[in-house]
């Protein structure tokens, strides 16, 4: 299930209940990503998303997750509009029979939504704002994946 | 008459978010329009990068825009 969020989100909660009732699956992968303070440099972060397209894009990627890691199911949770440092922006679950699958769906959705998923991160600092763009690593590590689909 | 959104940075040089009824006929001819109002919007819109959906889906190129088209400007994504 893919959502977005304005309100902050309880990981641990969204955890029990993905994981409620799954006797045949074996294996559950999560990721939380947090808001970082930067030492006091950061205060807010704004997300913005465009809302119908980024769900139906997250959707997308998701569809190939699933195929590619044979996943029994999934969750990506975004948060949208105003974070304060320390709380979560991203939640992502994934559930298959074997560990390996679980941790490298996760992967590869993460590494997805840093760079390929319609958001826009604005920085809120004491010095102003900025818009944060993906760095190389953040291409990089999207890309790794591209390279394994052609192998 | 095409409904017109940008996004991120975009959004903020611009200081608008969407506008509805903007005449034009191509991509190409939009993006024309609104250089022809803001130099530095039209420099920005093809700018590294900027990447255009039209009816929400992603296009390359120059492409018609129907009379209740949707096209959107997106910056570099950046998400998690």
């Amino acid at each position: 299930m893919i959502t977005l969020s304005e309100a902050p989100f309880d990981p641990g909660a969204l955890l029990s209940e993905f994981a409620k009732g799954r006797s045949e699956v074996g294996a559950i992968a999560t990721f939380t990503g947090l808001a970082r303070a930067e030492g006091g440099e950061a205060v807010t972060l704004e997300l913005e998303a465009y809302p119908g397209f980024t769900e139906a894009e997250i959707g997308k990627i998701a569809e190939q997750a699933r195929t590619r890691f044979a996943l029994d199911d999934l969750m990506v949770r975004h948060r949208v509009g105003k974070i304060a440092p320390g709380e979560p922006i991203v939640f992502v679950a994934t559930a298959a029979r074997r560990r390996r699958a679980a941790f490298e769906a996760c992967d590869f959705l993460m590494d997805y939504l840093k760079s390929r998923a319609p958001f826009w991160k604005k920085e809120h600092g004491p010095g102003g704002a900025r818009w944060i763009e993906p760095r190389a690593e953040d291409h990089a590590d999207v890309a790794r994946w591209d390279k394994e689909t052609t192998r | 008459m095409a409904k017109v959104l940008l996004f991120g940075r975009l959004r903020d040089l611009a200081g608008w978010r969407e506008r509805e009824g903007v005449e034009a006929i191509s991509i190409s001819a939009l993006k024309a329009l609104l250089a022809r109002e803001d130099a530095r919007l039209g420099a920005a819109l093809s700018g590294p990068g900027v990447q255009v959906a039209l009816d929400q889906a992603i296009v390359r190129g120059d492409r018609a825009i129907g009379p209740k088209a949707e096209v959107a400007f997106l910056p570099p994504m950046s998400g998690g």
